[in-house]
């Protein structure tokens, strides 16, 4: 008898209702900052446990960073992950993008927003770094499916609108690692409601790079001391050290080609 | 088919709760994709290229592995430069002997494997469960080896929970066994375990371990036609791979030609390699 809507209600005001919503639950959250820096791209989240990530590798590329339901965002990234592993083994690494990730969580969202009981309550970056800062690809993602292709940086979660205005204007393109985290850290420090800025130290923080002096996997987690050092005004340190053992392969799907260093015969016939 | 809907958004099965691992991913979403899912016509059986010998030895401190060069396809040489050792993640490596198609789509397959698990995880796979992992996949392929095209690997890594470097063997059903100091697999592995039983010494140094693997390539390749000796005209060289705690890499062919022009010096005029007085 009372399946279906009781009332008629407008389409508008139906779509309004699951905006807002999306947008409370995503509010409740603490926020989340994505920012190029000199070497590649920095994630850094308010984050006080170790385990429960808002930042996670994808690809060789490629991260992903959340703000919002927990359950929501990381039901997204293992498939994100499924997506590109699978893409990457039908066809070659190099063939796996951002964009293309983007398109598919833009049109999950979308699908989701308008024909499932209530929308995801989640906002998420895609970002791939490249060979340079100027080919460097940050994708925002909103709980209806909205793509906007970002420059330099981005804030999700709470009181993302006022981080996100206080950045944009001391962020410039070049800075180093340490300057870059330590810009994101006072965003996310800053009280919106005009209190005094809270303090967070490396504990409460969950900070990842890409890094593209990297070769094949650029994911890199930073924590401990050496976030400690990055973030210090005294510690000259203003980038990670760089690893001396990298990945021991290239990146090519085909293990026939993916030894470093490995030059093409010089006289195989 | 094409593995992602293009235009759609994420299948339904990607957001589904599921395990850990690509291949039953794969499996169950794109079967297709899956090497030992492709059966041969009952009765049939194919010429296809054969990779030959893998040989890997502890030393203190991590384990190697390394690998001739050839494939063969009955009487023919089929390629002279394969590579059959691979990289599977940071701290292990694998070498693969049988049908060379077929065993490096299940290598590449098990690299995804290794990488997704430690992406969707956050953490590495313990060794055991690496070697676990890749018996599962051999037993997969039990109905083409039985056809003919199977694929025997020889897994290595660095354990972290026990400080050392560790081996694995396998058989065509799965089987997955721990092998001790040294082992190898493939047509030449006969001449090759024969002699690493007389060159092995316990606690060699990295750069002994080379030594001592090169050269029972070398004795392989001098009694099985199907092993490839290094190929001085060409400069093709073994490939070698080390592992140790600070993960794995491949020695270079310009560390490995040096090891082998010493060991053409050793056996000139003294082809089996006898070693007196001082070297003994």
């Amino acid at each position: 008898m009372t399946a279906g809507m009781p009332f008629y209600v407008s389409p508008e005001q139906l779509m309004k209702d699951r905006a807002d919503f999306a947008r409370k639950g995503i509010a409740r959250g603490r926020s989340v900052v994505v920012l190029g820096y000199d070497h590649g791209i920095a994630f850094v989240a308010e984050n006080p446990s170790r385990s429960l990530h808002k930042i996670g590798e994808i690809y060789d590329r490629i991260a992903f960073a959340a703000v919002g339901k927990y359950n929501e965002f990381e039901n997204l990234r293992v498939a994100g992950v499924r997506y590109a592993d699978l893409r990457g083994y039908s066809y070659d690494r190099s063939d796996v993008t951002a964009r293309g990730l983007a398109n598919a969580y833009a049109q999950t969202l979308g699908t989701v927003f308008t024909q499932e009981s209530k929308p995801y309550e989640v906002e998420i970056v895609v970002a791939e770094v490249g060979q340079d800062s100027e080919a460097d690809q940050i994708y925002r993602l909103t709980y209806d499916g909205s793509v906007a292709d970002e420059r330099g940086l981005v804030a999700m979660g709470g009181a993302s609108d006022q981080i996100e205005e206080r950045l944009t204007e001391q962020w410039r393109p070049g800075l180093t690692l340490a300057q870059a985290l330590q810009l994101a850290v006072a965003g996310l420090a800053h009280d919106p409601s005009g209190g005094p800025d809270r303090n967070l130290g490396a504990d409460s923080l969950e900070v990842a790079v890409l890094d593209r002096t990297r070769s094949r996997r650029t994911f890199r987690r930073i924590n401990g001391d050496i976030l400690g050092s990055l973030l210090s005004d005294e510690d000259p340190t203003d980038d990670v050290p760089p690893v001396d053992h990298d990945s021991p392969r290239q990146a090519a799907s085909n293990p026939q080609t993916q030894r470093h260093g490995d030059e093409p015969t010089p006289d195989a016939d | 088919m094409s593995p992602v809907a293009d235009g759609g958004g994420l299948p339904a099965a990607y957001l589904r709760t599921g395990s850990s691992s690509f291949t039953d991913f794969v499996a169950e979403h794109e079967p297709h994709l899956i090497p030992s899912r492709r059966g041969l016509p009952p009765g049939a059986t194919i010429d296809a290229p054969h990779g030959t010998t893998i040989v890997t030895v502890t030393f203190d401190g991590g384990v190697l592995m390394a690998g001739d060069r050839r494939a063969t396809m009955g009487n023919i040489i089929a390629n002279r430069d394969m590579e059959k050792v691979f990289a599977t993640d940071e701290f292990s490596v694998v070498g693969i002997a049988g049908t060379a198609g077929l065993a490096i789509e299940l290598v590449r397959l098990f690299q995804v494997e290794l990488e997704h698990y430690e992406k969707i995880e956050g953490t590495l796979m313990s060794l055991e469960g690496k070697a676990n992992r890749l018996a599962s996949m051999i037993r997969g392929n039990l109905g083409m080896a039985m056809q003919g095209l199977s694929v025997v690997p020889v897994f290595a890594g660095y354990d972290h929970q026990h400080g050392l470097g560790r081996i694995f063997s396998y058989d065509v059903t799965g089987g997955c066994y721990e092998e001790h100091d040294h082992h190898s697999v493939g047509s030449g592995s006969l001449f090759a375990r024969g002699a690493m039983k007389k060159l092995y010494r316990p606690d060699m140094t990295s750069d002994e371990a080379v030594r001592v693997a090169v050269e029972a390539l070398w004795d392989a390749a001098d009694d099985d036609s199907a092993t490839g000796g290094p190929d001085v005209g060409r400069r093709i060289w073994p490939t070698v791979a080390l592992v140790t705690a600070d993960g794995a890499r491949f020695i270079p062919d310009d560390t490995v030609a040096p090891v082998v022009d010493a060991i053409i010096t050793h056996r000139h005029g003294n082809a089996g390699g006898r070693r007196d007085g001082a070297d003994a």
